[in-house]
């Protein structure tokens, strides 16, 4: 019997694995994926590169010391020239823009008639470190008014950032819960991810097995319950493989596109979600290195272990509930264009996780919603894992709500697929109806 | 041990359908069994009780006087009538996995395939995919898939069908030589030609019932009905002859033959006696044609049907 299983798990994992648009899909995939990376860091690096050329035109006394070239702009200052002049020499020099700031007594009147000219609606990074320029000024000469000397004013200018800690005594982070629910929702993400489209290989593959006619030839040596499991086992073992595939093949491709184009990564790194930059502008620049070092720690610091363990236990489980279920919809229709009524509801739990993970668990990890669906265990595979970064124990997932989740994976697994074989057994052998739900509830009691 | 398979009572539901209503049946060993029926009969829903693909209600099945059990799938082979083969699978290798599964080893299943693809002479066909091939040479692979692990009961439903008649004289000769070799076989079918070629026993099912079984010439030999085929040939008045013969006897039809001057009729008797008649003909002219009228199987498939049907 087990060897008959063997049979039929190698069967379905050749016929996949041989099958052209897998070979197709499973070679061309990576370089779709690399050649996307290295656009994004490509046009990232353009992005950045991009300083912005303006030129001023100061007849104030004010702002001589100011207008230093930054990041975004680079200043280029006109003198002895009149606006119309300085308006043409910008347009015939295609700067990006001219400042002008006209004279006058005091610094409120100048600032209030200066002018940015562009050619277009400017941008909004420039509009918005010269607006802090000015207004940075401004302050201070406020201040000054009021009798607050340079000095002092720049030691009321230092930022404050309130201290995090945890109760335990860590200091704690800002945004490290995002970030943690990022890596638990990649996670989540490829479950499913795979749950879809290896399901759907399953449900194609029962689909085949009918239309051709084969599936009771097939049955009279063997039991249907082995045949759906060998098509799943089958199936899950050609997706494991495109995705070892995948992995080494990435790798090794991003390696060469790092060596090859100099391509920063860390370009990605920096400014995708890892933390909320601190406001108040460069001077900031040291804190927020050993800031990064903390969130690295951090991240570090994640029980990566676990993840991985958890990933495939809630991987195996989901995937076997979902596929059994995908496999008793295709064997109780006659075509592809029939099962569209019976997909949704199965594609509905998975896309509500990964929302519910997205909108409930980033903001509250161990709230009473995000504990729910970490334990419904049609989205427990996806939302545990958005979970799980926090580790399980004192402050991350208790461990009797993890150990519940898959107990209760497990139960709905033999329930399920119990269910799905009946459903499979009597569809297989119907030809010609296209089934409707009460049929199909019918059929569990044959 | 004289029946290779026994079935007792067999009932099948799907829900609120009867598929099959205590069904028994006698299968001897080393014979062709026909089971016939009318499409939707049950013949089907029977077949795959036997091979375990769904279980009976209520009642029994005994293979070799032992209840059916897994251990027998493989000494059955089962040619479905709708049946098929992974389209983007080559031949051989789809051929050594279905023997595999049937429980051959792969070299003892490699070993026989090569003989019988030399048999049914496809033996370039190996490394072709089924998609390449023809629908007749998609049902030579199918059949031989079906034979190769020898079993001792053979279950056809509807051999023939997708065969060019050549083809299917080329299977008909292989099925009788398996039975010439020891194997049982239950052909399932509604088509009778076939029937009186290959069967000795036959059951007739309808309406998921069994109407009728048992051996087909004994069946035959109950539904005759004393009907007699008569060329009479006379020198005289044939018109004479035919009133003649038309008060004397039960005449159903008959037919002159102006020609040869033959009168050509057919009569029931009240017996199976042939005696009087034939002297009595004998006396007017000469006796050219006189045979009895035996049903055939597609009569007593109709008659028995019908009269199923009308006795409701």
């Amino acid at each position: 019997m087990a060897s008959k299983l063997g049979l039929i798990v190698k069967r379905e994992y050749l016929a996949k694995v041989r099958n052209r648009s897998f070979i197709v899909m499973t070679i061309l995939s990576p370089l779709l994926i690399v050649g996307m990376i290295v656009l994004i860091a490509y046009l990232a690096k353009i992005n950045d590169n991009e300083t912005r050329v303006v030129s001023v035109l100061n007849e104030s006394t004010f702002f001589q010391d100011e207008l230093n070239s930054s990041k975004n702009i680079s200043y280029v200052h006109f003198n002895d020239l009149t606006l119309e002049q300085a308006k043409d020499s910008t347009n015939s020099l295609e700067y990006y823009g001219l400042l002008y700031i006209p004279n006058g007594s005091t610094l409120e009147e100048v600032a209030n008639a200066t002018y940015l000219f562009t050619k277009d609606n400017p941008n909004t990074a420039v509009t918005r470190e010269l607006e802090g320029v000015f207004q940075k000024k401004l302050r201070q000469d406020r201040l000054q008014k009021l009798g607050v000397s340079p000095q002092q004013f720049s030691s009321i200018e230092k930022p404050f950032e309130i201290n995090l800690s945890t109760f335990e005594g860590e200091k704690s982070m800002k945004g490290i819960n995002e970030i943690k629910a990022f890596i638990g929702g990649g996670f989540g993400y490829a479950i499913m991810m795979f749950i879809i489209i290896y399901g759907g290989f399953v449900m194609r593959s029962v689909i085949e097995e009918k239309t051709s006619r084969i599936i009771e030839v097939i049955i009279s040596s063997v039991k249907p319950f082995q045949l759906m499991l060998g098509k799943i086992i089958g199936n899950s073992l050609a997706g494991i493989t495109q995705f070892s595939i995948w992995i080494v093949s990435a790798s090794v491709l991003m390696f060469l596109a790092v060596l090859i184009f100099g391509i920063d990564l860390s370009v990605l790194s920096s400014d995708s979600a890892m933390a909320p930059v601190p406001m108040g502008g460069m001077s900031q620049l040291g804190a927020m290195d050993s800031e990064m070092m903390m969130y690295a720690k951090e991240i570090y610091d994640i029980p990566w272990g676990l993840l991985i363990v958890s990933f495939f236990i809630y991987f195996i489980l989901g995937y076997l509930i979902y596929s059994s279920i995908y496999a008793a919809i295709g064997a109780a229709v006659d075509n592809e264009t029939d099962t569209q009524q019976f997909i949704f509801p199965i594609i509905l739990p998975l896309m509500l996780a990964i929302y519910v993970g997205f909108f409930s668990v980033f903001s509250n990890p161990h709230g009473p919603i995000a504990v729910g669906f970490s334990l419904f265990p049609l989205t427990s595979p996806i939302v545990m894992m958005m979970r799980l970064p926090g580790g399980i124990g004192e402050g991350g997932v208790p461990l009797w709500q993890f150990l519940l989740s898959v107990l209760f994976l497990i139960i709905t697994f033999f329930g399920i697929v119990s269910l799905a074989a009946k459903i499979y057994r009597t569809g297989i052998l119907m030809y010609g109806k296209k089934p409707t739900y009460k049929e199909l509830i019918k059929w569990l009691r044959y | 041990m004289d029946q290779i398979l026994v079935a007792e009572n067999v009932t099948k539901t799907y829900g609120d359908y009867t598929a099959l209503s205590n069904i028994s049946l006698q299968i001897p060993k080393n014979c062709i069994y026909g089971l016939l029926g009318p499409n939707g009969a049950g013949k089907t829903s029977f077949i795959r009780i036997i091979n375990q693909i769904t279980y009976q209600d209520s009642g029994e099945i005994l293979l070799n006087g032992e209840p059916l059990a897994p251990k027998h799938i493989a000494s059955i082979g089962y040619l479905p009538e709708e049946r098929g083969l992974y389209k983007s699978m080559k031949v051989g290798e789809q051929a050594l996995y279905l023997a595999q599964l049937k429980g051959l080893s792969k070299s003892e299943a490699k070993t026989r395939l090569k003989y019988w693809f030399d048999r049914l002479d496809i033996g370039d066909w190996w490394n072709k995919k089924i998609q390449e091939l023809s629908k007749g040479m998609a049902q030579k692979i199918q059949f031989i898939v079906t034979v190769l692990h020898e079993p001792k009961l053979l279950i056809f439903d509807e051999p023939f069908s997708g065969f060019d008649p050549i083809n299917a004289n080329i299977i008909k000769d292989e099925i009788l030589q398996l039975k010439e070799n020891g194997t049982s076989i239950i052909f399932s079918t509604h088509r009778m030609e076939s029937v009186e070629e290959l069967c000795e026993y036959i059951a007739l099912i309808h309406k998921s019932e069994k109407i009728l079984d048992g051996k087909l010439s004994e069946i035959k030999k109950a539904y005759k009905n004393n009907i007699f085929n008569i060329g009479l040939q006379v020198e005289n008045n044939i018109q004479d002859l035919e009133e003649s013969i038309a008060q004397k006897f039960n005449v159903l039809s008959s037919k002159i033959d102006a020609e040869e001057n033959q009168l050509n009729f057919k009569v029931q008797l009240p017996t199976s006696h042939t005696g009087d008649i034939l002297t009595e003909l004998s006396k007017i002219g000469n006796i050219n044609r006189f045979e009895e009228t035996i049903p055939s199987a597609n009569d007593i498939f109709i008659q028995t049907v019908n009269s199923k049907d009308n006795g409701k």
